[in-house]
């Protein structure tokens, strides 16, 4: 018998006014697996993933979470969301609270940790994004690629059964991008299943199980890293790949 | 190598324009005394007015407040429990005017536009009689016993002023704050929707309730960036309380006039009056200045 998937996309179509942003998406990601999503801007890859958190609400077609069907306007999507961890381009930190406080909020409102514990459980994760002698600054103070590293911790507080990266190092300068990437690697080497959007194509080759490259709102191709890179089938994902190596 | 210290900046002093300009100034108001003095004729007297300040009580031979003092004090009252409910209506509203319910979108927005496009003083006419002719007989309100221990004790005369007057208080109250809560409403909402995207996204995508986000996130927030609006506002309200002189409460416009009438003394009451007022305001100003950088002081 094989395990039903952590996640599980069926027909999924996502509008905004009659623009079709998401067209008849069907992706399933076994517990333990590590997905990259690539392609051009506007393709939905963004969207995509916000839908799986409800961040974004779809109209036609399932996504099931842990068996558990995500419906937009659901009750006790709460609930959901603490086993789906998500790391935004923009990091998206609390300006107005410290990092330790940024990281403890989740866990003390929604798991309802009492606050050392809280603590405890920050810090261990601060240590591993290697950043836990920062826990009192507030995230102004901090570099981008600190930023960010803080903001995966403050998703891994919530002790999430898998993770969502929207292009997690767009917004950084180059030379804290392999910082964020070392973190995202340990984390995959730990067995986190990770859907991971993002145009770092040597991470995917390191990291991903499978790459899924979308186009126009649709999924054009799934294949491992390997052959999707070097003998890729569709014409859109061979001028994709050549865009981006002539870049 | 080392760096170099920066040249000091130079310092702030007064230049001959400036000296100018306040040398033009002080024509002016000179100009201003000399014709009140030479052709206005006024006899300036300022100790019968003072007298409507304080006087010594016959009886016991103490000094008592007289109305001017008594006026400023219940001006003072109404600046504070109308900026609490101000701001407690123009946070309610001010949410609600960003909410996802059509309902209370519609009802917020109804409440701003009904107050923003009314003179002050026609809505005050309008909703005093509503509120003292209707709705407090409706509560039971315009008959309390004013000798009740509940009501006729100092903890109530301090908060509230005379039992005696307190219905008169509680609606020229409630439509100062109505009144100015419509703006306020309207600083909330610019305030809650200054906050970005981000934040709400990422507070939702660690599992916080609607209410925890509010709470923790954006409110905190929201009312760093509107405190000096805020504070405008609220300075505006303890002088917009000289309009509700009007329906008889009486605050300290509405006894200045009493007593300018009764003493002839026109220009020495309400110069009087105009530095009570300017003195709260100012004493306000001054203390939500601190707390601006307080809020600052945090952030970094």
């Amino acid at each position: 018998m094989t395990p039903s998937p952590l996640v599980e996309i069926s027909g999924l179509c996502k509008w905004y006014d009659d623009f079709s942003a998401l067209h008849d998406i069907n992706l399933r990601v076994a517990e333990g697996e590590k997905v990259v999503i690539c392609g051009p801007s506007g393709s939905g890859k963004s969207t995509l993933i916000r839908c799986i958190n409800q961040l974004e609400a779809h109209q036609l077609g399932t996504i099931r979470v842990a068996g558990q069907e995500v419906r937009p306007g659901m009750k006790g999507i709460e609930a959901i969301r603490r086993e789906v961890g998500m790391v935004f381009q923009g990091f998206n930190l609390f300006p107005h609270k410290t990092v330790l406080d940024n990281l403890t909020l989740g866990p003390i409102r929604n798991r309802g940790m009492d606050r050392s514990a809280a603590r405890k459980l920050a810090m261990d994760y601060l240590a591993k994004v290697r950043i836990a002698e920062q826990a009192d600054k507030y995230p102004p103070q901090l570099s981008g690629g600190q930023q960010q590293r803080v903001a995966i911790a403050r998703a891994l507080c919530m002790q999430p059964r898998m993770m969502l990266f929207d292009e997690p190092t767009s917004a950084l300068d180059p030379e804290m991008i392999a910082g964020v990437l070392d973190v995202m690697e340990g984390l995959a080497r730990d067995g986190m299943t990770m859907i991971v959007v993002t145009h770092e194509m040597g991470f995917a080759r390191r990291v991903a199980d499978r790459v899924v490259f979308m186009d126009e709102g649709e999924i054009v191709e799934t294949a491992p890293p390997e052959q999707f890179f070097n003998a890729p089938r569709t014409d859109r994902a061979k001028l994709f790949l050549g865009q981006l190596l002539a870049h | 190598m080392t760096r170099r210290a920066p040249p000091p900046l130079p310092r702030r002093r007064l230049t001959v324009l400036d000296m100018a300009l306040f040398g033009l100034v002080a024509a002016a108001v000179v100009f201003v005394a000399w014709r009140v003095n030479s052709v206005l004729v006024y006899n300036w007297d300022w100790s019968r007015v003072l007298g409507f300040v304080a006087r010594v009580d016959d009886d016991t031979g103490q000094w008592v407040s007289n109305l001017l003092l008594q006026g400023l004090f219940t001006t003072i009252r109404l600046a504070f429990w109308g900026t609490i409910l101000a701001a407690i209506i123009g946070l309610v509203m001010g949410y609600w005017r960003t909410c996802d319910t059509l309902a209370l979108r519609i009802i917020s927005r109804a409440y701003v536009e009904l107050i923003r496009n009314i003179p002050p003083l026609v809505f005050i006419f309008i909703f005093y009689f509503f509120i003292s002719s209707q709705l407090f007989p409706a509560l039971g309100l315009d008959s309390i016993d004013r000798d009740s221990p509940w009501v006729d004790n100092v903890f109530f005369r301090f908060a509230f002023g005379e039992p005696a007057l307190f219905t008169n208080f509680l609606s020229g109250l409630i439509c100062l704050a109505l009144f100015e809560a419509a703006y306020i409403t309207e600083i909330v909402r610019a305030g809650i929707q200054s906050i970005d995207r981000g934040q709400w996204e990422a507070g939702r995508a660690i599992g916080l309730s609607r209410g925890n986000l509010l709470r923790d996130i954006i409110f905190p927030q929201a009312v760093r960036k509107i405190l000096p609006p805020l504070a405008g506002q609220f300075i505006t309200l303890i002088k917009d309380s000289a309009i509700i002189s009007l329906i008889s409460v009486q605050e300290l416009t509405f006894l200045a006039t009493e007593v300018a009438a009764t003493t002839g003394k026109t220009f020495e009451t309400w110069i009087l009056v105009a530095g009570m007022y300017f003195a709260i305001c100012y004493l306000f100003a001054f203390v939500f200045a601190r707390l601006e950088r307080r809020a600052g002081r945090a952030r970094r």
